[in-house]
């Protein structure tokens, strides 16, 4: 599994949330490999668990309530998990970065973005004021931000979402990171300026050779962006594979079901395909198969007995032994 | 800015009259007035009654009273039905002496509740958290009197200092620095008194709004960035928790005129707290009604005052 040029590797990863009575395991067993300037998208529905795995590298879950019951994250061969804060406040926008979902709300109101972006440089590195001050209206000029020297004295309250997104991407790239983890970036942005954002963060990507880890629910973005892409369902990978696998020989029940609601020229004017039910919450999942009671191919053996994944070559897995043509149950 | 400032000036002018109206109403609403106030008394006669009611205007309709009084105050000439002192004169005396107990309770209050209530909401649901939580209960729910006489005894039993008044009887023949001392201790147990049931509020408020900023999401981009805590908490979520006190910073003003009528009297302080107290008893219309007004327009200048700095803090509601 470990790949040569493997940046980083989670491994089994469990993040469990504890309230009083209940313990709704988010993220259960879960791994996946991000390659150098390879990007991978992080592809499922609402409360399946991307978020918190992609907050859990970074040390950003809350504990309590939440604990990391498992696993391992190792990036350039460095264990993150039971890091202690110094070493992770050293690697958090130095070497991994995040550009979260709402501009809007994740960039501090009362500070200018020329204060924002300056602030992680001038922490993880040690350079003059000025030579700070020239590198933030390079990244602003960089991210496509119109007359970047006068928007440094900007308040995020001044800007558009799409620039807002833009400014906490450079925000993201200020020390060269060579792992920008992106969460739904492009959510909460409207369709044309969605695209740009895209655009950028490819041409960018190119640019610098970094990773991009993209946490996303929108397939179309994935078809767009993802070098290979992970399905999640339920706090596990549901299926994984190259761009081509997932989108032309889905293997799973749920990959296929999502595939089939999306909608495309040929179905036009028909009403669109849905996978019946809901997403299981995370604190009551159904025993065997988490996603045998959505499933149309769902057998008695999947509500008893949790799959394994079965492997198809080249990368391409997934976790549904009905489907597997052998006829065998997957560990 | 400037259109703001005109725009909000004309609408406070336009309360205070409106206020003006009402509090004068209000006092005449209320039973009593001041020529009935001791009939028992045999020098009340009915003629002298009946002077009395003359010489104060109070045989006139209402309205006339009404502006009979404001044109007393504006040009200076209120008077106090009971002692014939000029009533601004008065005041400006009783708000000389409770300033020192106002400006040390304040400044009690904010610089240690502050503290208090960030720590706790920094390390929320910790030993300190809930110590600083029962501690704060329980001194909300004490009286402020009965907490009052507790220290009173406390102090002049276990280290016999004076407490009651503003200064011992006779000790301006002593040197000044024994002088100094016993206006300090005089000072000290009221404004300790009046500051601990501020603090416990205003620390509950302050972790109450500092937790809340610590759950935004800009708190997350902060930590996301690396930077160490003390510039997330101290940086990124205090500058945010700020900016409703500000507002609260403003409301303190018509505390400068308002005083603390319970501790005022259970340290026999001639503030004007107090002063108001015995007025409202005594159905001295000027005085009452002159304090009413004064206090109507500080608060009118607390949340000008406020206003403003709302603007300098925060960056989105600047025009």
């Amino acid at each position: 599994m470990n790949h040569q040029n493997t940046l980083l590797s989670v491994n089994n990863l469990k993040v469990y949330f504890r309230s009083d009575d209940t313990l709704a395991r988010a993220v259960d067993g879960v791994s996946y490999e991000i390659r150098r300037e390879e990007t991978v998208c992080l592809v499922g529905e609402s409360g399946c668990g991307k978020t918190v795995s992609a907050l859990s590298i970074l040390g950003l879950i809350p504990q309590p309530p939440g604990e990391i019951a498992g696993g391992s994250i190792l990036f350039n061969g460095q264990e993150l998990l039971g890091l202690g804060d110094e070493d992770l406040q050293k690697i958090r926008g130095n070497q991994i970065a995040m550009v979260f979902q709402e501009p809007l709300t994740s960039l501090n109101p009362v500070f200018t973005i020329g204060d924002q972006i300056g602030e992680a440089i001038n922490i993880h590195e040690n350079i003059a004021e000025a030579e700070v001050n020239a590198r933030c209206i390079q990244l602003l000029t960089d991210v496509g931000i119109p007359s970047p020297a006068e928007r440094m004295s900007a308040y995020p309250h001044e800007l558009s979402g799409g620039q807002r997104q833009r400014v906490m991407i450079a925000m993201a790239l200020a020390c060269n990171p060579d792992l920008v983890i992106a969460d739904e970036p492009t959510t909460a942005l409207d369709v044309t300026v969605q695209s740009q954002i895209l655009k950028l963060l490819r041409s960018i990507q190119k640019e610098r050779a970094m990773s991009i880890l993209y946490i996303t629910h929108d397939l179309g973005v994935v078809a767009n962006i993802a070098d290979r892409v992970y399905v999640m369902y339920a706090g596990v990978i549901a299926e994984q594979g190259s761009t081509e696998n997932i989108f032309r020989q889905s293997q799973h029940p749920y990959t296929q079901g999502l595939l089939a609601s999306l909608p495309t020229r040929s179905k036009r004017g028909q009403r669109l395909h849905s996978i019946p039910g809901t997403v299981p919450s995370a604190a009551y999942k159904p025993p065997g198969c988490p996603f045998h009671p959505r499933c149309p191919h769902a057998i008695t053996r999947c509500r008893e007995e949790y799959p394994g994944m079965c492997d198809y070559g080249g990368g391409h897995l997934a976790r549904c032994p009905v489907m597997f043509k052998n006829d065998q149950w997957c560990k | 800015m400037l259109s703001f400032i005109g725009r909000s000036f004309i609408q406070k002018i336009i309360t205070i009259i409106f206020v003006s109206v009402i509090s004068f109403l209000i006092i005449h609403l209320a039973p009593g007035e001041p020529s009935q106030v001791d009939p028992l008394n045999p020098k009340f006669t009915p003629e002298v009654v009946e002077r009395f009611r003359k010489e104060f205007h109070l045989d006139e309709p209402l309205y006339k009273q009404y502006l009979f009084f404001y044109q007393d105050l504006f040009t200076g000439k209120t008077v106090s039905w009971k002692d014939n002192q000029s009533v601004l004169k008065k005041i400006w005396e009783r708000f000389l002496n409770s300033l020192p107990l106002f400006i040390l309770g304040t400044i009690l209050t904010w610089t240690l509740s502050f503290p208090v209530g960030i720590r706790s909401a920094i390390f929320r649901g910790g030993l300190y958290d809930r110590s600083a939580t029962f501690f704060s209960y329980l001194l909300i729910s004490i009286p402020g009197f009965f907490f009052a006489y507790i220290l009173i005894i406390l102090v002049v039993t276990r280290f016999h200092v004076p407490v009651l008044g503003m200064e011992t009887f006779g000790i301006s023949d002593a040197s000044w620095p024994s002088v100094a001392m016993d206006r300090i201790w005089h000072l000290l147990i009221p404004s300790v008194l009046g500051a601990t049931a501020g603090i416990a509020v205003l620390s509950r408020y302050v972790r109450s709004q500092m937790l809340e900023v610590e759950g935004q999401d800009y708190v997350r981009t902060a930590k996301a960035k690396g930077l160490p805590p003390d510039t997330v908490h101290y940086k990124h979520a205090l500058r945010n928790a700020l900016i409703p006190f500000v507002t609260m910073f403003g409301l303190i003003l018509p505390g400068l005129i308002g005083g603390s009528v319970i501790i005022e009297s259970i340290f026999s302080w001639p503030g004007i707290g107090r002063m108001a107290y015995e007025a409202i008893l005594a159905r001295d219309y000027p005085v009452i009604l002159t304090v009413n007004f004064v206090s109507a327009v500080l608060v009118l200048v607390g949340t000008f005052i406020s206003d403003i700095l709302y603007m300098v803090v925060d960056p989105r509601i600047r025009i």
